[in-house]
């Protein structure tokens, strides 16, 4: 098991979650940075890294992209260290109030003062509205295709219109005992090629392709036996199925942080705007993922969120000690030990 | 003032609730639908990557063309209509006078 120790765990690599690195660093706290996604900088590398900025101060225009790099540049004197492509799960409370932050692959990180700065939150697959889908989950309902060989000779429903359920049905029809697709729409907006593929498939009879279809029923003793397809809002009709797998891509949700024992709002995390702090002592919230009255998504205004949060965990890892405000500009930025 | 126009959200009862957006703003539907307290999440803030602000149009004049980005979107969920339509992406402008939309569940 990877165990990490440092003073603040901060859930989220994205700009707001980078400049807590550094405002944390001014005033010499070490921080670990934990993000589900592969690389730093949250949705300005994942969903936009081309696109400009114009409400960065100082900038009249950046890249998305050119921020998180400058970002990563400014922070780099404070050495944070990074645990990513990894969701956080659980946080512990310990008995002497400090923290254990666990991820999804058992990495757990030791720390004094929690971070959330988790932007939208992360991406789960988007659930079907369908009565007892959740009962049917790992017994024959998944949401994404991990092992492809799983379904090998199995009995397949797949439902979606979108590019990954086009990809998986024509991945998955030369594997599985029988393959069907089901699309509410009568055409696929998705690459011209895969959906040319599937037409094709289908001709062949390799695909069963049932158009304008609903999959509105799930049904099976213990494990999912059969679901009942609306085809043209008339006719229903039941395929037996071993799997049924919805792919209607991904919705950004709070996700395990639900769980937490958070004050949520409208999906955001209530904090207290003198810093930030979240209704549990040394867990703080911010940039687009918290709220508050008056709150705005803007970067810029998750900077100013670190700020007041740096100086406000401040005073958890250093007890009875004065915070003084220290300008860079009177003091330099002071290099962290490695 | 002549430079707004009038939307109504439908109601599960039928009623029509009618609001007034200043076209002069460069709003969308959705920060309109926000703005009025309406049960919009509109996560992602108006890139089209979240569907969270998604309505059904019930009438309405010429409505601008879809973007890849929406009609993707759009494509992807479950319980889409023909007439649905992510509300991020529609401006506010004196085309869409009269607009009439119902807002979708969250699949």
């Amino acid at each position: 098991m990877n165990r990490i120790i440092t003073d603040i765990c901060i859930v989220g690599a994205g700009p707001v979650g980078l400049f807590a690195v550094f405002e944390a660093g001014l005033l010499k706290m070490r921080c670990h940075v934990v993000d589900a996604l592969p690389a730093v900088g949250g949705q300005l590398s994942e969903i936009y890294p081309k696109k400009p900025i114009y409400d960065i101060p100082g900038f009249p225009e950046i890249l998305a992209g050119d921020l998180i790099k400058n970002l990563e540049k400014q922070i780099a004197p404070f050495h944070p260290t990074f645990t990513l492509g990894e969701r956080v799960e659980h946080l512990n409370k310990q008995e002497d109030g400090s923290f254990i932050v666990s991820t999804v692959d058992g990495t757990e990180i030791a720390c004094k003062v929690v971070v959330i700065a988790g932007g939208l939150g992360s991406f789960e697959p988007r659930k079907p509205a369908i009565e007892n889908l959740e009962k049917y989950e790992g017994k024959g309902v998944t949401y994404m295709v991990r092992d492809p060989e799983h379904f090998r000779d199995k009995r397949v429903v797949l439902a979606g219109g979108g590019d990954s359920a086009l990809d998986w049905a024509i991945y998955l029809s030369g594997l599985c005992k029988e393959l069907t697709l089901v699309h509410r729409g009568t055409t696929f907006r998705g690459a011209p090629e895969s959906a040319e593929k599937v037409v094709t498939l289908a001709e062949e009879a390799q695909i069963k392709l049932l158009l304008k279809s609903n999959v509105t029923e799930v049904h099976g003793e213990e494990n999912l036996e059969k679901v009942t397809v609306l085809i043209d809002n008339a006719t229903p009709h039941e395929i037996e199925a071993d799997y049924f797998i919805p792919l209607f891509g991904l919705v950004p949700k709070l996700g395990p942080l639900e769980n937490w024992g958070l004050e949520l709002e409208k999906n955001a995390i209530l904090v207290n705007t003198e810093d930030y702090s979240t209704n549990i002592p040394g867990v703080y919230a911010i940039g687009d993922i918290n709220t508050y009255p008056g709150k705005l998504k803007l970067i810029l205004c998750g900077f100013h969120e670190a700020a007041l949060m740096a100086q406000s965990a401040y005073n958890i890892l250093n007890p009875g000690k004065k915070f003084v405000l220290k300008y860079t500009t009177v003091n330099g930025i002071q290099e962290l030990q490695a | 003032m002549t430079d707004t126009i009038n939307i109504y959200v439908e109601q599960d009862n039928g009623e029509r609730i009618a609001l007034e957006a200043p076209t002069d703003m460069g709003l969308s539907v959705m920060e309109v639908l926000k703005a009025n307290e309406f049960d919009v999440q509109a996560v992602c803030g108006g890139m089209a990557i979240c569907a969270t602000c998604h309505v059904e149009v019930l009438q309405s004049g010429e409505l601008p063309e879809m973007n890849d980005d929406e009609a993707y979107m759009l494509e992807t969920l479950p319980h889409a209509t023909e007439s649905s339509r992510l509300s991020c992406q529609l401006r506010v402008n004196p085309e869409l006078d009269g607009l009439v939309v119902r807002i979708m569940p969250e699949a």
